[in-house]
């Protein structure tokens, strides 16, 4: 008697809403067994038409919309449009504007690293690991919060610099802050790093050949994990990435547990950098004089009844929210540009000029208007490659804003990477390759 | 990267248009029947990386424009939209980028070149993301699917012509017709009074 055993498939549909799926996405998976023997990946669940609404909107606009896309770390976002809108504008950020950026975009790197680890950490059941990681964060997302008024959507940079200088004892909290995520880190080395079950399960898994990340364009930590030290911050350096010192990490083989290491080796890198930030930091106006303060409010009122006169040398107490963003502070941090720069609150109750300013910069159909002309910037993102290419004929709002989101072309090898592995793997390749839905969709 | 410059106009003949710009923002700008063979000669050439493939509407640029401020619409004689490629030389062993090319080619009505998928796999998405949103289509890729929206959608959101606020029909499952707007009686389970 002979026995036919007859091979067969079958199709599961994982997603778009799938408890271990962080992030909107449906995998159509062609199974045998255990074994996933085809994969379509379909996205586009979270697609808010971002490139569509920076077309109608004007220039300062797309700027909150930009805290949408990598909602992890937002205030990298926030930079790379601005800097792009910059360069098209040849604006020229100060130093001190410069140093600030550079400092709020590590934090973002860090929270982004931190949120992907914990992640992927909880879907393969170390739950405490994400919860440590998660409180971390949530310490790092307190000082944006204080830096910028909120905690994910920032908002924080503008054409030109920065809405706000730093607030007063920022530095000494965040390094204090630093050191508990360093010892976060420490534990969670401590947990993960020599774990058999987590080993097992993230080693030689998800493996991405060297030739495979270039022909996909995959950028940032996905691709250094395969060898290559391709970072933008030292390849093309931008902000004030050229003055500091730090390492990059890179992996061997290209697999889950490679990509583990170089995210866990980076984020200490950010943290590096923000410490030399510190150090090198042209002075702010904290240390500067005193000035008198008034209440914004009744700085209003005072400008209402044409009593400027009362007002012109104080300086405003404002919202915590607008803190660091009054008279002093914001030439510190953001170019005098007065065609692309809104004025300060003090002057615009206090002088006609400043009013006039204001509402020629917040009126639709005014606001700003760079050159006609095309540019195209990059900025290492959380995941890689962050591209804004922009589009002027010289209105108020721009023509095309095209974003390259980093971790579309991550995505597009995630088939590659699943195929022929087993259903349980999806998982920790998912989680490490990091898809952020916002920034993927658009 | 003049020999970049050189190599391009000189070797393809009047397919290479016109190159421009330098360093990390040299551009050159060729004809879209010859675009994927410039494409292949510049892989062969070292630019190992498709870092982004976008297409800008140009039928409206220049238009409506405020009082005062004045741009000429690049777009050549019946074409509106233009395709970007931007790649990327990137030295492996080092992580130093060697070179970027952005090449342009406008394409006549919304006939595009042919598909460079099989250069770098990731054209597969970024093509079908110009085909979900701007209805360009690959000579050589006739069944192409939307990427980021889904197949019943009516236009591409991307093309100048397709208003902000525009509504698109609801869909059900897939074996029913559409339906204009969801009523009591399309509730599952249904409700019985």
């Amino acid at each position: 008697m002979t026995v036919t055993r007859e091979s067969k498939t079958f199709m599961l549909n994982m997603g778009p809403q799938h408890p271990a799926m962080h992030g909107v996405i449906r995998l159509v998976l062609e199974l045998e067994g255990e074994k996933v023997v085809d994969c379509d990946v379909q996205i586009g669940y979270l697609h808010r038409a971002f490139e569509k609404h920076a077309e109608n909107e004007p220039w300062n606009n797309v700027i909150p919309w930009t805290d949408r896309l990598n909602y992890v770390s937002p205030l990298i976002n926030n930079v790379g449009y601005c800097m792009a809108v910059e360069k098209l504008s040849g604006l020229q950020v100060p130093e001190r504007g410069l140093y600030v950026r550079t400092i709020a975009c590590e934090i973002s790197r860090v929270t982004d690293h931190l949120t992907c680890l914990g992640a992927s950490a909880m879907e393969l059941g170390a739950l405490s690991v994400f919860l440590y990681m998660i409180k971390a964060r949530e310490w790092l997302y307190q000082l944006v919060d204080k830096l910028t008024g909120a905690r994910i959507t920032t908002s924080y940079t503008r054409v030109g610099g920065v809405k706000s200088d730093l607030p007063p004892g920022f530095e000494e909290e965040l390094l204090k802050v630093f050191g508990q995520v360093r010892e976060t880190l420490g534990e969670v080395d401590a947990l993960l790093t020599k774990n058999r079950i987590f080993v097992d399960r993230m080693s030689g898994v998800g493996v991405l050949s060297q030739a495979d990340a270039l022909g996909y364009g995959i950028t940032g930590p996905m691709l250094r994990s395969t060898g290559i030290p391709f970072d933008l911050r030292r390849a093309e350096p931008y902000l004030v990435y050229d003055r500091v010192d730090f390492e990059i990490p890179v992996g061997a083989t290209g697999d889950n547990y490679d990509r583990y290491l170089v995210r866990m080796a980076e984020m200490e890198q950010s943290m590096r950098i923000v410490e030399q930030c510190f150090r090198q930091i042209p002075p702010g106006p904290h240390s500067l004089t005193e000035r008198q303060m008034v209440d914004a409010g009744v700085m209003a009122d005072l400008g209402k009844h044409g009593e400027t006169g009362k007002i012109w040398g104080a300086q405003a107490e404002t919202d915590p929210t607008l803190e660091g963003s009054g008279r002093g502070c914001r030439t510190a941090v953001a170019a005098s540009a007065p065609r692309y720069n809104l004025p300060v609150k003090e002057e615009v109750y206090g002088s006609i000029e400043g009013l006039m300013r204001h509402f020629e910069i917040v009126m639709w159909g005014r606001g700003i208007n760079p050159p006609a002309g095309e540019t195209y910037v990059a900025v290492e993102g959380g995941n890689g490659e962050l591209g804004f290419h922009i589009v002027s004929d010289g209105r108020d709002r721009p023509y095309r804003v095209r974003c390259r989101p980093p971790c579309f072309f991550n995505m597009s090898a995630l088939r590659k990477l699943i195929v022929g592995g087993s259903v349980a793997d999806i998982i920790p390749t998912f989680g490490s390759v990091n898809m952020i839905a916002g920034e993927l969709d658009r | 990267m003049s020999g970049l410059r050189d190599a391009l106009t000189k070797g393809f003949g009047d397919a290479v248009l016109s190159f421009e710009g330098e360093g990390r923002d040299q551009a050159a700008l060729v004809k879209p029947e010859a675009a994927r063979d410039v494409l292949r000669a510049l892989k062969d050439s070292g630019f190992n990386m498709l870092v982004d493939l976008t297409a800008v509407d140009f039928s409206r640029y220049g238009q409506d424009l405020p009082p005062g401020v004045t741009a000429t619409n690049p777009a050549p004689e019946g074409s509106r939209f233009r395709l970007t490629y931007r790649l990327m030389k990137l030295g492996a062993t080092e992580g130093l980028v060697l070179g970027r090319l952005a090449v342009h080619c406008w394409i006549v009505d919304d006939r595009g070149p042919a598909s460079v998928k099989d250069l770098w796999p990731n054209a597969d998405w970024l093509e079908r993301e110009i085909w979900d949103m701007f209805g360009v289509k690959f000579s050589d890729r006739p069944g192409i699917k939307r990427l980021l929206l889904y197949e019943e959608f009516v236009g591409h959101p991307l093309r100048k012509d397709y208003p902000i606020n525009k509504r698109q029909p609801l869909i059900g499952p897939k074996d029913e017709r559409p339906r204009e707007r969801l009523t009591g009686a399309d509730l599952r389970p249904r409700i019985v009074p």
